[in-house]
């Protein structure tokens, strides 16, 4: 066998820049830049895309995402990339965004912004509380979860009980596809870059707004090794957070993808 | 016979999670106690070379993008260059 015969199987993506990320060892915030990436890059959609950072751990995904990016305040990344998309239509138009943005501060920007039907796509990490200030308790903390700020467990009688983001906002007419997928094992994220993927073509073809929420883990904050981090994801996360589609429209379900 | 392959981890990014030590599903993938990286972690290495597929698992659920996986023979003028 000669070197001809060598294949390069997978190598980092051109999307990603050369810097090494501040996250945490193990967090899966980089495996969904990465899909973000290695998606935007076979689209050829590189030069093409504006990112909406959020605040949180990801706050720096500008560093770390070779594509512009504009950086908005708590929650209203919906908002900014509303604004940015209705100006640039051609312009393929991204949020990114923590369960802490999103599901608490930005509640309202993306249940506007889905029931408007803005062309844009969200990818939404969900890890079940604010990485980035220390693990307090997030809208998406499960029932009996332990955080810095509820130390005996969310306790659903004082402080309610978790949003269901993708089912939520599958209720919406504006919303044309809205899915789950899990970073926790090399199947759940092959899943996630397909969705990603039809996510973004689903904004290039124009057919509605479109979210993917990504379970995460948070191995410094939920006090694990990455390991049981992400068997702690497995038995107590996907129970409560299915992996699915909750909306697909006809459209959608009618498009074809390029290459897949 | 199962294909051959290998993996090539950059030190820069590797953060010494485990993740592709722990998915590798041929027991390839370790942790070299005897190395630090510049950011001060314990770099993942192949402890087993000749076990790789090149199935690309590793690269897969690598939060820092650090693997690049190859299919094929390994030209044997890199193998020198490993181990250190």
């Amino acid at each position: 066998m000669t070197e001809a015969d060598v294949k390069v199987v997978y190598k980092r993506p051109i999307g990603l820049t050369d810097l090494v990320t501040h996250y945490c060892p193990g967090c899966t915030h980089g495996v969904a830049h990465r899909l973000i990436a290695e998606v935007l890059e076979e689209m050829g959609e590189l030069n093409n895309t504006i990112g909406v950072a959020p605040v949180g751990c990801a706050v720096f995904a500008y560093n770390y995402l070779d594509f512009d990016f504009v950086e908005a305040a708590h929650g209203r990344a919906p908002a900014m990339a509303t604004g940015i998309k209705r100006t640039l239509p051609h312009k393929t138009v991204f949020t990114y965004q923590g369960d802490g943005d999103l599901a608490s501060m930005g509640m309202g920007e993306i249940v506007a912004a889905a029931s408007r039907g803005e062309q844009i796509t969200v990818i939404f990490i969900n890890n079940t509380n604010y990485g980035m200030t220390g693990g307090q308790m997030a809208p998406t903390t499960l029932p009996g979860q332990k955080t810095s700020s509820s130390p005996l467990g969310r306790d659903v009688e004082t402080q309610g009980y978790p949003i269901r983001t993708a089912e939520l906002l599958a209720t919406l007419d504006g919303a044309a596809f809205v899915a789950r997928r899990t970073l926790h094992d090399a199947r759940g994220i092959r899943m996630a870059k397909r969705a990603i993927r039809t996510a973004f073509e689903v904004q290039k073809q124009g057919l509605g707004f479109s979210m993917v929420e990504l379970l995460s883990i948070c191995p410094t904050n939920w006090g694990l090794n990455t390991t049981n981090a992400r068997q702690w994801l497995a038995e107590h996360m996907l129970p409560y957070y299915p992996v699915g589609d909750f909306k697909v429209s006809t459209a959608v379900s009618e498009m074809k993808i390029g290459g897949n | 016979m199962p294909p051959k392959g290998w993996v090539e981890i950059n030190e820069l990014y590797c953060k010494a999670c485990e993740t592709c030590v722990t998915d590798c599903p041929t027991q390839t993938l370790a942790i070299d106690l005897s190395r630090l990286t510049p950011k001060g972690y314990h770099p993942a290495f192949m402890i087993h070379p000749e076990n790789c597929t090149g199935c690309g698992i590793c690269a897969v659920v690598c939060p820092d993008a650090a693997i690049t996986v190859f299919r094929g023979v390994r030209p044997e003028t890199e193998k020198e260059g490993e181990g250190a």
